[in-house]
């Protein structure tokens, strides 16, 4: 049977290589703690140098207020390795993320945090900015068949590593599971002792 | 079928198999420092989690500290607050730690090796991108998430998919004044910022065997900004020399055995990779980036290009973006640009050899009027030793301000920025928006064109300042 995952109102952000260093700006990286990011989310392009919000950028139109997918181009989260990129997506509010591409350290950060990150053809991404040319978008994302409906029996597939899709189905715990292999693990370090000796 | 380097590593650290195409592997070093971390030991407090092995961990303190005084409070408040986390965290799971009253602190990716840490056929992780640095000894070695360092700090493994391979090949030799930096700027603007996601990267050919470990660690580290999950080159004498020694290197009694393992990893003569790229060395002049982004990048003496000349339309819109942040027109050349900062240091670009390189430029000269020039080494041992050897004099009597080990002006953490609408010649690796500074306009170049752009007041192709008349 069918379910869906999330559903939610689209964000376009039309850009190329948006990294992480605008996702959130390096002054707000400073805190011991994993909460309070949703202000810093894009902080330069969202706010003015005098503090006040940019009409001009795209999460701030009044069309997009309250969206929980964010629709980009290739090579999204490229750059530093801070997961408060996705902390701060997740915090704002997004939990979908579709793209043409996205750096790999970024990826595995936001899976770490039950974020859905779809990727799809160039040609299609095209398609899904066009959609949302037309006007605000309200699409669900249904992970179990792989598909984002747009409704009208309107649909687009997707695909995804099974084993990270097992993992957001499931919501296994990414240490715990681990764990499991505890025994192998010590093995492993008794091996290692044995047969090279200067590693510890 | 034969296997590359990678693969080897790669298979020698399968410690189980968590799903159908998931492995965890196990992780010979971890790395970590004060903004990534915090988080992560939270998490283990909270689960009741231990730290598995305290003695495969190593601290320092890098991204956030004053590089003007050695004190936790010079950088702020929540800097110091975000320190002293790390020193407690350290303290509490007795995890060694170059604090900031230590003599060898200094940036995570310049200690590693330094410390002799770093070695052939090990899985290095530490929660920075710029990880990929320690590839240069054929280790793999990437950046990870808070999340990851959570699970690597409870299991000492890390569960891992393959990667697909990348050999990117550079015979010949380098012209003179061509960096090692200059070469892997000319790698991205030829692979593109994302042409390396999916793949980890092996550098080969006769130029990369005839680096120092200084360059092949330049070259490495800026393999994230292709987008690879990690860079690599195959151990030989040379590393195996920049080894011995070194305080945590294997030591006298398992030194042979060590040397012997250590020449098992190479790729196989037969091994297929997934995508080749090559360069021809002689080929390379010195790189500057023109865009907010590593691989908007040319030869110095080239004009900036005009959008119209990407035939990829998002290319194009983002060079046109890219023009107007940094205040440049099509044409134009940026032997005409003034720079009103010159930043040397980074975990790119702060090793000696880096320092040699832009003190030989800078040597009996002076740092143009109304420029603002910094070099930031990156550790205490480099630092002592450019300061032996006269290095910091010829620096400071030039004009440059001769600062304390750090990350610095690379990410402006702590209280080196550049202003808004300052042009910034900088040895770091990102030229992103904003990354230096809010309206900061960064240009990417190697130390010894940041020497020549602070001495010319502007960008110059180091070759003809070398020609000048002093």
């Amino acid at each position: 049977m069918s379910q869906i995952f999330k559903q939610g109102l689209v964000c376009p952000l039309d850009k190329n290589n948006v990294d992480t260093d605008q996702i959130i700006p390096k002054q707000f990286l400073t805190s011991v703690s994993r909460d309070g990011f949703a202000e810093a989310l894009f902080y330069d392009w969202r706010y003015l140098a005098d503090g006040a919000a940019n009409p001009e950028f795209v999460l701030n139109y009044p069309e997009y207020q309250g969206a929980s997918i964010l629709l980009t181009r290739a090579n999204f989260g490229c750059g530093s390795s801070r997961e408060h990129a996705p902390w701060a997506l997740q915090q704002y509010g997004f939990n979908v993320i579709i793209a043409e591409s996205f750096a790999d350290i970024f990826f595995n950060n936001s899976v770490n945090n039950g974020m859905l990150l779809i990727t799809l053809s160039k040609t299609n991404i095209e398609l899904l900015f066009n959609r949302c040319a037309q006007g605000p978008q309200q699409w669900q994302i249904d992970l179990a068949s792989q598909e984002i409906l747009f409704g009208n029996n309107a649909a687009m597939g997707f695909n995804i590593d099974p084993d990270i899709k097992q993992r957001l189905l499931s919501g296994l715990d990414f240490i715990g599971s681990s764990e499991q292999l505890n025994p192998q693990i010590a093995a492993f370090e008794a091996q290692r002792r044995a047969n090279l000796p200067w590693l510890g | 079928m034969g296997q590359t380097l990678y693969q080897k590593i790669y298979h020698s650290h399968v410690v189980g198999k968590l799903n159908a195409s998931t492995d965890l592997l196990f992780v010979d070093r971890h790395l970590i420092h004060e903004v990534t971390s915090p988080q992560a030991f939270s998490g283990l407090k909270l689960a009741g989690r231990a730290v598995r092995r305290p003695d495969l961990t190593f601290a320092t303190m890098d991204h956030n500290v004053s590089t003007q005084r050695r004190s936790l409070d010079a950088a702020g408040e929540t800097s110091r607050k975000q320190l002293e986390a790390l020193a407690a965290n350290c303290d509490e799971h007795r995890i060694p730690l170059l604090d900031l009253t230590h003599p060898d602190q200094g940036i995570v990716h310049v200690i590693g090796p330094e410390q002799g840490l770093t070695q052939p056929g090990m899985i290095i992780v530490c929660g920075d991108s710029h990880t990929s640095t320690h590839g240069a000894f054929g280790a793999l070695a990437f950046g990870i998430g808070t999340s990851e360092v959570e699970h690597v700090l409870a299991t000492q493994t890390l569960p891992q998919q393959q990667a697909k391979t990348l050999k990117v090949e550079i015979n010949g030799d380098l012209p003179e004044h061509v960096t090692p930096k200059d070469v892997i700027l000319a790698v991205i603007g030829k692979l593109g910022t994302a042409g390396g996601n999916g793949y980890v990267a092996e550098f080969c050919g006769s130029a990369i065997r005839g680096m120092s470990m200084e360059g092949r660690m330049t070259l490495c580290n800026m393999s994230i900004e292709m987008g690879a999950k990690a860079g690599l080159i195959a151990p030989d004498d040379t590393t195996f020399a920049y080894l011995k020694g070194k305080a945590h290197a294997p030591q006298a009694e398992h030194w042979d055995a060590a040397v012997s393992y250590w020449q098992s990893l190479h790729s196989d003569a037969d091994a297929v990779f997934d995508k080749t790229i090559s360069l021809d060395a002689s080929s390379i002049s010195p790189q500057i980036t023109w865009g907010t982004n590593p691989e908007q990048v040319i030869a110095v003496d080239e004009p900036v290009p005009a959008p119209e000349s990407f035939s990829d339309d998002t290319k194009r819109q983002a060079a046109e973006r890219a023009l107007q942040y940094m205040g440049l027109s099509a044409g134009q050349k940026l032997t005409d640009c003034a720079v009103d900062v010159v930043f040397i240091g980074s975990c790119t670009n702060s090793r000696i050899e880096d320092l040699r390189a832009a003190a030989s430029v800078v040597r009996d000269r002076k740092v143009a009027p109304g420029v603002r020039a910094l070099v930031v080494p990156g550790s205490g041992v480099v630092k002592r030793q450019a300061e032996q050897e006269g290095l910091a004099e010829i620096f400071k009597q030039a004009g440059f301000e001769w600062r304390e080990p750090g990350c610095s002006m690379c990410l402006g953490m702590n209280d080196d920025q550049v202003a808004a609408g300052q042009r910034c010649a900088s040895t770091s690796n990102r030229n992103f928006e904003g990354r230096q500074g809010r309206g900061a306009r960064t240009h990417l170049v190697s130390p010894a064109m940041a020497a020549a752009a602070a001495i010319a007041g502007k960008f110059v192709n180091v070759a003809r300042l070398e020609g000048a008349a002093q």
